[in-house]
């Protein structure tokens, strides 16, 4: 069970290395992307990023075929500031009506598009390829989160998808007693309003009977866990986590070089 | 090996008036097999809940006390328990994992951990390898690893409560064998708590059933206390051996024809194989039209097609004027004849198409009884003295007149059956569509659901019930047909 299965075959490598190891690699790279305004940055991780990806058995048809929303969101993103960004500054590019783009608005949604794909694209890739099971076990074995919080969280996790059935069945229940809400905006608000209640009422419930089959088989003991799964920090990971800090590194470095860094703040 | 000692028992869960378990004074030896039965609201779950050490001090207020082998069970000193929703109790992704989990939690050693794993799999009988994902079982598969789940420390004692209420007979057979399976070394003692008492019998030694008012009523061997009090456990809703009513044997003759499927298939989105295929059927008013089918064979998306709930992928489901001249008040027009009954307006259908889910819950929109039956013809907007009287007359044809301000969720199993069904009465349809109305009931709601249903055919009305429950279709179906794989197997014929 992965959080996104169709973007990476199951054998692929990425799926194999320690999820700590690639999401920190991640969380690195972000950081340096979300600290800086400049187009350059983002660019040059994005580059480094898609470079290393064949390298995890990732296939780029394959990446774009499942992860479009991703780059579409991304566009999106960067049209709409283009067209509403602040900065109106530099030459006109094209004024037709309300529609008004200068080159440094297009610059400002530029560079906010990139950055969006430079920090989620990772993030998807690197979450498309971990496994939920081995996170909770890496973050209980080697970050010593606690095993009530992770494996807690990972039980409530499984419950998702009983939640997406139960929220249509909700649905159909009330059709079927006559509740409708037709075109009435107000009616629809009220309608979901009420049947999200019930849906939490009965997720709230099944929770605690989770918890207490949990209990039962000797979760809240006072005894050490052992660990059947074992997953090893290996070389690689640590190649993995120390490849994110160096290009997170050298994407600044390009970008303080060639003169165009611009701080998140100051 | 343990010993369970019951001392003066009691248990009142935090805000509640009334006790949940009262009394109870009982001793349980090394190896003991115990049926523990007892009516509806006598604590069964509660006392079991109380030796599985899951009664937490600050959850209620607890009098006496029960000692496992001379101290309180807590932690790991516990015995293993099962429950009857396999859906809450898989902690992990994987069915080897989920064994694993209550090894980790005892701390065994990593090295000892799957060779128990796969040893406890094996004795249950689940033929799966260790990395099929749980969320790909069916319910009994589901059940059956929950066991070896319980199973895996090896716990001397095994509390049962209603393992296989939630199943259908195929996926109940399953874990009954696994349960035989783990018992069969003779080491293990165990306390079962089920309605169903004849697929209980060989694995039993010992009866006690707890009263109603606090304590233990009957204790003692299975044959003599159900020669002894069959009668008073039947009056009590237990399935005692020979219980089941017999036959029907007149059978209603059919009326005017209301809803037809025509050449009907359904196929859930992202699912490569229909649900449903090539299903002709016809409903009659004044008969009880029953349609079997083991879990997945498409009977659950049959009742939801006939009730005009989802839309068909194929074929489709044709109201005839006779059930679509109903529903009278929110905007008759003549052109819903040929309007699909996944079309109308809720409130429309709903005068037309009563449907009755599984889960009664499902169905609760109100926090009163009373508003909950006048929801429906209040949609229909029919006049306040007429929804009046339809909301007493309902309350007290159901036996739900004492329970008229109570909240839905607060009445007990048997009394949610008869809301949902009398919600599904208000709004008057000339149909009702069912979906396994006495799943995992204790006999008494059996047979009350039973007379209802049989009563609203002798009406007239036109019932369409789709069940694995066989007792159900004898007592009560006219006709019946049965799916298998989405495809109709026997027959019907049109009338």
């Amino acid at each position: 069970m992965r959080l996104a299965p169709d973007l990476a075959p199951p054998d692929a490598r990425a799926a194999r290395l320690n999820p700590l190891g690639k999401l920190g690699a991640v969380l690195i790279l972000s950081l340096a992307v979300l600290a800086s305004i400049d187009p350059v940055t983002p660019t040059v991780a994005l580059v480094g990023v898609l470079a290393v990806l064949p390298f995890g058995g990732l296939a780029y048809d394959r990446l774009l075929r499942r992860a479009w929303p991703v780059l579409f969101g991304a566009v999106l993103v960067g049209v709409a500031n283009m067209l509403f960004a602040a900065d109106q500054g530099g030459a006109v590019l094209l004024a037709a009506g309300p529609v008004h783009l200068t080159t440094g608005s297009v610059a400002a949604g530029g560079a906010l598009g990139l950055r969006v794909l430079a920090i989620a694209l990772p993030g998807v890739v690197a979450f498309a390829t971990t496994d939920p099971t081995d996170l909770a076990d890496c973050l209980v074995q080697q970050l010593r989160v606690p095993a009530r919080f992770a494996i807690g969280a990972l039980a409530a996790y499984r419950l998702m998808p009983l939640l997406a059935d139960e929220w249509e069945l909700l649905g159909l229940a009330r059709r079927a007693r006559g509740v409708d809400a037709g075109r009435n905006p107000l009616a629809r608000g009220r309608l979901f309003v009420a049947t999200l209640f019930a849906l939490l009422v009965g997720a709230v419930r099944r929770g605690g009977r989770l918890a207490t089959a949990m209990d039962a088989r000797g979760f809240d003991a006072a005894t050490p866990r052992t660990f059947a799964r074992r997953h090893p920090f290996t070389g690689t990971d640590a190649a993995v986590l120390a490849g994110g800090a160096v290009l997170a590194a050298v994407a600044l470095a390009v970008s303080v070089g060639t003169g165009t860094y611009q701080p998140l703040v100051g | 090996m343990t010993t369970v000692a019951v001392k003066g028992f009691s248990w009142r869960h935090a805000g509640r008036s009334a006790w949940a378990v009262r009394d109870v004074e009982l001793t349980v030896e090394p190896g003991e097999r115990i049926l523990l039965l007892g009516p509806s609201g006598a604590g069964k779950s509660t006392l079991l809940a109380g030796i599985a050490g899951l009664l937490p001090t600050d959850t209620g207020e607890q009098e006496g006390e029960i000692l496992l082998d001379g101290r309180p069970p807590t932690g790991t000193h516990r015995p293993g328990i099962l429950f009857q929703d396999p859906e809450t109790q898989l902690v992990m992704a994987r069915s080897g994992d989920d064994v694993a989990f209550g090894l980790e939690c005892r701390g065994m050693p990593a090295g000892a951990i799957w060779p128990r794993v796969t040893e406890t799999l094996r004795t249950v009988g689940f033929g799966h390898p260790l990395d099929r994902a749980t969320a790909a079982l069916s319910g009994g598969e589901k059940q059956r690893l929950a066991l070896a789940g319980v199973l895996a420390p090896q716990p001397d004692l095994l509390l049962l409560d209603e393992p296989t209420a939630n199943l259908d007979p195929a996926g109940a057979e399953l874990v009954r064998a696994g349960i035989a399976a783990a018992l069969a070394d003779r080491r293990r003692g165990m306390i079962l708590v089920e309605h169903r008492v004849a697929a209980a019998l060989p694995l039993i030694d010992r009866v006690v059933v707890l009263s109603a008012g606090g304590g233990v009523a009957v204790d003692g061997p299975p044959e003599k206390v159900f020669a002894e009090h069959g009668a008073s456990l039947a009056a009590q809703g237990v399935w005692v051996p020979g219980s089941v009513p017999p036959e029907h044997r007149t059978t209603r003759t059919a009326g005017a024809e209301l809803l037809r499927a025509e050449r009907l298939g359904y196929r859930h989105r992202d699912r490569p194989t229909p649900a449903l295929s090539d299903v002709d059927l016809a409903v009659p008013a004044g008969q009880v039209l029953a349609v079997l089918g083991p879990n997945g064979s498409g009977k659950s998306t049959l009742a939801l097609l006939l009730g005009g709930l989802v839309p068909p992928s194929s074929g489709r489901v044709v109201a005839t004027p006779a059930l679509a001249a109903g529903g009278r008040g929110d905007t008759p027009r003549r052109r819903d004849a040929t309007v699909p009954p996944h079309r109308w307006r809720a409130a429309t259908l709903a005068g037309r198409i009563g449907s009755v889910f599984q889960n009664p819950e499902h169905q609760f929109v109100a926090a009163r009884v009373r508003d909950e039956l006048a929801l429906g013809p209040r949609r229909l907007r029919r006049p306040a003295g007429e929804i009046a009287a339809t909301v007493d007359d309902l309350l007290d044809r159901l036996r739900l007149a004492h329970l008229a301000e109570a909240n839905p969720y607060t009445l007990s199993g048997g009394e949610q059956r008869r809301l949902s069904v009398a919600t599904a009465l208000s709004a008057a349809p000339r149909l009702l569509v069912l979906d396994e109305p006495t799943f995992g009931q204790d006999l008494r709601t059996w047979r009350e659901t039973v007379a209802l249903l049989g009563g609203l055919a002798d009406e007239g009305r036109g019932i369409a019930v789709v069940t694995h429950d066989t007792d159900l279709v004898g007592a009560l179906a006219d006709r019946t047909v049965s799916l298998a794989a989405g495809r109709l197997t026997t027959p019907a014929e049109v009338a």
